[in-house]
């Protein structure tokens, strides 16, 4: 049952520092929302961040206003900023359901402190990533048209086509993450409803919790619901990047001609996400004092899932090399020739100092133990993963078979502007969820406390489960 | 309003555990005892629990199934319907129903379909949302999602007896037993 949660065991930090109870626990994630003084971090980060999303509003207007002329893109690279964004955004999300379903199935008890804002990332990262590909349609208001609907023009989305495809992974998956999120916080709604003072809150979260009383015959379906929900979440989520690659995989354009894309991206955007919940987790658990939940065991045990996705990536990119040299296909030889030495070299050999080089430092013991230095290297993992998509996707389009159609692309203001923008806008959304909702799981918090340890010893008999019953 | 009419009427008797393992033994002696309209409340899913209240399995998972289902035959009818009988349209040769292709679509709305069937089945079983319910009369009650247990012995039930279901709760164990009104 408890492997993980004794910890200790095999040498590592716990994934709860000992001391707490069920009372600790609920009373220190409570308050964050209900009665502790919002920190000086939550109020600057709010503001900028609100600014860098009124950027984005800026932009988006100016968008709708001009059209997409606005934006550097034009033959032969019609496809740039935005659905690199698309792609990163979207990867980065999937380290959110990664935890909370993949490590839910596999009995992991660590994810239990980082599912929750691991998730709301997965809901925020997939608002931002859902932007692009609509404002990139040039005229979004009629984006509907993608869905299959009766309509008079006896218009049908094209089934076969990838972008197709698409619509329909990234809504199901954004419709999935919502009900996984927000199912999960049903029983936090209700524990903030009975311990908020104040009337205002106690209707919020009364109306939230849609009257949850922890009836046991509640919970008996509800873990059943839960459990089913991971089962679904688990192969959608490696549908979803898959389906994203396929827009590249399913075209003939040299670099992106390949099989190997699916699992490729899948790993890709792993590693991707799992930089982000760093990214996020080291100054929340700071600033919060969440130290004794999220332990020096998460940090470690993100740091060695993004050594492991990370090799993985960098696999793909010996293969791609690799392929296109036994392909004795002059177009993909060219491509990855142009790679290294064309106008958009600086951008590839960026990409292998981020992804390939820095993530290295993880092998050592000492770099996963320091949270500022596994911050500095998640920043570079995602600087990295943004860098690939950009090779990916412009460097491949730029020159493709006819030299005579060749040209060069650079992003506009308007383009930066909107990616900044929906930064802001996802730390934001982000700011708002640690403020408002519990940004840990109370009630699985719960089942770690060592109290909850010694559950059932009575019921078993057989002996084995005294030593389990130690406490960490 | 409805609440000052009813005063009085006695929906069931709450007992309160300090920890899990008490509630899983007072359960179990309830039941032995032959009490079938009981709930207990706890802050978390406790393990064993639905055994000793004599849960059978929930149906869930069938719902589910019939949602993975119905997502399923619904994406691949539309599609296969929309090429082939309302606006056939030939491309390249290819076939009409060119099935390999309506894979990715037909396998993330049955994934869809599934999860709304589990998440609103589960709301539904449960009846949620439930603006009000008797248990919440009880005093101490918001302390079931912090860190008590309680079993709630229903007026319901057959056995229920004010004074002799009162007398049996405190005899396995229930620290304080409170009477819910309706």
């Amino acid at each position: 049952m408890s492997d993980a949660a004794r910890g200790g065991r095999r040498g590592g930090p716990p994934v709860i520092e000992p001391g707490h109870t069920y009372a600790s626990v609920t009373d220190k994630i409570s308050s964050i929302v209900l009665t502790r003084r919002t920190p000086l971090f939550w109020v600057l980060g709010f503001f900028v961040s609100f600014l860098l999303t009124m950027g984005l509003l800026v932009a988006v207007s100016y968008l709708l206003a001009k059209g997409l002329g606005i934006w550097g893109i034009n033959q032969p690279v019609e496809w740039a900023f935005d659905i690199i964004n698309f792609v990163w955004w979207i990867g980065i999300g999937h380290a959110g359901t990664l935890i909370s379903a993949i490590l839910l199935l596999l009995r992991q008890e660590w994810r239990t402190s980082i599912n929750r804002f691991a998730e709301a990332m997965t809901l925020f990262a997939v608002a931002c990533a859902g932007l692009f590909p609509l404002l990139h349609l040039g005229r979004p208001w009629l984006a509907y048209w993608l869905l299959p609907y009766p309509n008079t023009m006896a218009l049908w989305p094209q089934w076969r086509s990838p972008l197709v495809w698409d619509v329909f992974a990234v809504s199901t998956y954004a419709t999935v993450s919502f009900l996984f999120w927000f199912v999960g916080m049903i029983p936090d709604l209700a524990t903030l409803r009975d311990r908020a003072r104040r009337k205002g809150f106690q209707i919020f979260y009364g109306m939230l919790a849609m009257g949850w009383r922890g009836s046991a015959l509640h919970w008996h379906r509800y873990e059943m619901a839960y459990l089913l929900l991971a089962g679904l979440a688990t192969p959608l989520v490696i549908s979803v990047h898959t389906v994203v690659s396929f827009d590249f995989a399913v075209g003939i354009i040299p670099g992106w001609h390949s099989t190997i894309f699916p699992p490729y991206f899948v790993a890709g955007a792993i590693y991707a996400g799992f930089a982000m919940v760093l990214l996020l987790s080291i100054p929340l658990r700071k600033v919060y004092g969440l130290e004794d939940f999220i332990t020096m065991r998460h940090l470690q045990n993100m740091a060695k899932v993004m050594l492991a996705t990370g090799l993985v990536v960098g696999y793909g990119y010996v293969i791609e090399a690799f392929m296109a040299w036994y392909s004795a296909n002059p177009f993909e030889k060219y491509m990855i020739t142009n790679r290294m030495r064309g106008p958009y070299a600086p951008v590839y050999w960026s990409l292998m100092l981020c992804n390939l080089a820095a993530p290295q430092l993880l092998w050592f013991k000492r770099v996963r133990s320091s949270p500022p230095a596994l911050w500095v290297i998640a920043l570079i993992v995602s600087i990295g993963m943004w860098l690939e998509r950009f090779v990916i996707i412009v460097v491949s389009l730029h020159r493709d078979f006819l030299p005579s159609s060749w040209g060069i692309y650079r992003p506009t203001g308007w383009e930066w502007t909107t990616f900044v923008g929906t930064i802001g806008l996802f730390l934001a959304l982000m700011f708002l969820f640690i403020r408002f909702l519990p940004m840990i799981s109370i009630f699985e918090m719960r089942t770690l406390v060592p109290e909850a340890k010694s559950l059932g010893k009575e019921a078993v008999p057989d002996g084995s489960v005294a030593d389990e019953a130690e406490p960490v | 309003m409805r609440v000052e009419e009813e005063r009085g009427r006695t929906w069931g008797l709450l007992a309160e555990f300090e920890t899990p393992d008490e509630l899983l033994h007072a359960a179990r002696h309830a039941r032995e005892e032959g009490y079938r309209r009981m709930d207990a409340y706890t802050p978390f899913p406790i393990h064993g629990l639905s055994d000793a209240m004599g849960f059978r399995p929930t149906k869930l998972p069938l719902l589910v199934l019939a949602g993975g289902l119905i997502g399923c035959v619904a994406a691949l009818g539309t599609m296969w319907f929309s090429t082939t009988i309302h606006y056939p349209l030939n491309v390249a040769g290819k076939p009409y129903a060119s099935w390999p292709a309506f894979i990715p679509i037909t396998f993330e709305l049955t994934v869809l379909f599934a999860a709304l069937f589990a998440v609103f089945g589960m709301l539904g079983m449960n009846g949620l949302p439930m603006p009000y319910h008797p248990v919440f009369n009880a005093p101490r009650f918001a302390f079931a999602s912090r860190d008590r247990f309680f079993l709630c012995i229903e007026s319901r039930d057959a056995l229920f007896d004010l004074e002799r279901t009162r007398a049996f709760l405190n005899r396995i164990g229930g620290r304080e037993v409170v009477e819910v009104e309706e």
